[in-house]
């Protein structure tokens, strides 16, 4: 069944929509959270763990110091208070994701709480987001649904179980409601989840890989209409992964919302199912008993104190921030505020910082990946960075246009045949035969040919409107196959016709 | 007036996927009373002065260092499973059961 929806534009002019955001960052120790197993990602299952992590009788957790660390730093950075002493509790409940029917979490005492972050949209305003917290866990299990249609849990027969990525250490940061963004939220809701993921990247703490669940949003979506000051009742859509997620499932939420309270009834309080092939929600189960958590301190474990010391010595180990970061980037490479924004909103500064590294100048890189790149990864409706375009490869590519040895189509093509998997650039310029037809002869034949073809264009450019010259520029490349440099193309018509160029 | 009563004990009883019978209902909402009652005298002694505490061992920051251990294979994990497939433990379909 298909929910109703308003458009967007006609949702904002009746309701005003209220955002949160539960952001699960896993962190990138050797180990778990409270065994020694290793945590690592994509291994033959079952096979990273140990009796802790499957929830063996009379197992004892013990705290991972370096995961406690990574928190703190995590907290500092989200600009958090660090509390002196907190604890770990049980989260009860029966799912086969935990083969303990508990999860090791933090309930009333998370180790960072009272934050915020000041998150940049596209056009440079900054909004701030308020952080209600920070708290430690360990991740859950990996369910796979067999037997269903789809591998949805919706008509699954039954479920295979791997505990690999039980006990993996996360951090959920959960933010307070964050109001006044309007039509905003959508591109807020992208933004927000981006800074997150940029600064756990940047802390080193976590490999922040979205595709991979390093980083996953639950995206809590209400209504109000203008002026109300209560909020309205809201769904929390689950495992939103990757940031064009984030901002489709908050905007359809906000139509679906919309629909909802126009027909007159009240929205269901539920947890919804992101579906990217359709970019729609479905209901999940409705919000019951069996969120009754039971939560109580965990009596294997004892509460963790962090000093002032302590703390002040980690905020010491901090990295510079992103927002810091960007502002370097931007005068080291000497772009314009515009050209910069660009660049951050295309999703491609680090692929650009790490292409100058590899040789390129700012310039060379920008051109690349906020043209070809970008444009290709448009059409083949991913981000950018996760083309595979690798910045050896536009430093080559650079180099060949320089020498002369290709030109600008050309190199176009190569990309192609590079992110087709057909090898090098030179290997691809060797197969497909490109190179650029630098000697002479054929091409004054051709430009002979095309000034014939074309005799009142070449009588223009004799009498001085250099500016004709396309025309027949266009005719050779034509009968060259698009394989001649236009720059030595254009010498050579001027040289025929006697003008100046 | 007990702390808690036969309406409770059910829910806990429903969270716990525990199935008990109304009789048994009946006589846990006596006993569990008698236990909650007991339990609400500790609160009379410790005043406000008195910090609560999860733990009785006054310790704190126990610690392991991030070195990987040891593990199991996937036959040791799976020794012991009611079911298994491919190398993962094998559950019965979950959803309808909320």
């Amino acid at each position: 069944m298909t929910d109703a929806t308003l458009s967007f534009e006609e949702a904002m002019e009746k309701y005003d929509p209220v955002l949160g955001f539960e952001v699960h960052v896993e962190l990138n120790t050797k180990t778990k959270m409270f065994s020694s197993a290793p945590n690592v990602f994509g291994d033959e299952p079952n096979t990273n763990v140990n009796e802790v992590d499957l929830g063996m009788p009379g197992v004892l957790p013990v705290v991972n110091k370096t995961a406690i660390e990574s928190s703190i730093k995590i907290g500092l950075a989200l600009n958090c208070k660090i509390a002196e002493k907190c604890r770990f509790a049980r989260k009860n409940y029966f799912y086969p994701d935990t083969p303990k029917n508990f999860q090791t979490s933090q309930y009333d005492e998370p180790i960072a709480y009272d934050g915020y972050l000041d998150i940049e949209l596209s056009d440079g305003t900054i909004f701030r987001v308020e952080i209600e917290r920070a708290h430690m866990e360990e991740d859950a299990g990996k369910l796979t649904h067999m037997g269903g249609a789809t591998g949805r849990i919706q008509g699954a027969e039954y479920s295979l179980v791997d505990y690999n990525r039980s006990g993996v250490p996360l951090v959920e940061i959960v933010t307070k409601p964050i109001e006044g963004a309007g039509s905003r939220a959508p591109e807020l809701a992208k933004a927000y989840v981006a800074a997150v993921r940029e600064i756990v990247k940047n802390l080193g703490v976590s490999d922040a890989k979205m595709e991979r669940g390093n980083v996953r949003c639950d995206a809590n979506v209400s209504l109000r209409p203008h002026g109300r000051e209560r909020f309205g009742i809201r769904s929390e859509t689950k495992n939103v992964n990757s940031l064009r997620a984030v901002e489709h499932a908050v905007r359809y939420e906000i139509q679906r919302h919309a629909a909802v309270l126009d027909s007159g009834e009240p929205v269901t309080q539920e947890t919804r199912h992101w579906h990217e092939d359709t970019r729609t929600t479905t209901s999940g189960r409705a919000k019951s008993d069996a969120d009754d958590y039971r939560y109580f301190p965990e009596p294997d474990l004892v509460p963790i104190t962090a000093s002032r010391e302590w703390v002040e010595e980690l905020r010491a180990t901090l990295p510079e921030p992103p927002a810091a970061r960007r502002k370097r980037l931007q005068a080291d490479w000497g772009y314009s505020e515009l050209e910069f924004r660009d660049v951050v909103n295309a999703g491609v500064m680090d692929e650009i910082e790490e292409t100058i590294a590899a040789g390129a100048t700012p310039t060379v890189a920008r051109k690349w990946w906020m043209g070809e790149i970008v444009g290709r990864a448009k059409n083949a409706d991913v981000d950018p960075g996760q083309l595979g375009v690798k910045p050896a490869t536009i430093v080559e590519l650079n180099k060949m246009v320089e020498d002369g040895k290709i030109n600008n189509k050309m190199a176009s093509e190569v990309l192609d045949g590079v992110l087709a998997g057909e090898g090098t650039p030179a290997e691809i310029v060797e197969k497909r035969g490109l190179a650029v037809v630098s000697d002479d002869a054929p091409l004054l034949e051709a430009i002979d040919a095309a000034l014939a073809a074309q005799p009142d264009v070449a009588d223009k450019i004799r009498g001085g409107k250099v500016q004709a010259i396309g025309a027949i520029v266009g005719g050779v490349m034509k009968a060259t196959r698009g394989q001649a440099d236009a720059g030595r193309v254009r010498e050579l018509i001027l040289q025929r016709l006697g003008v100046e160029g | 007036m007990a702390a808690i009563n036969r309406d409770d004990v059910a829910h806990l009883a429903q969270l716990a996927h525990i199935e008990m019978s109304a009789e048994e209902l009946d006589r846990m909402a006596g006993e569990l009373a008698v236990i909650v009652d007991s339990v609400k005298s500790v609160s009379e002694a410790a005043g406000d002065d008195v910090p609560a505490t999860s733990h009785p061992i006054p310790l704190t920051n126990v610690f392991r260092e991030d070195v990987v251990g040891h593990t199991f294979t996937a036959e040791q994990s799976l020794n012991g499973a009611p079911d298994a497939y491919e190398g993962r433990f094998k559950v019965p379909a979950i959803l309808d059961e909320d």
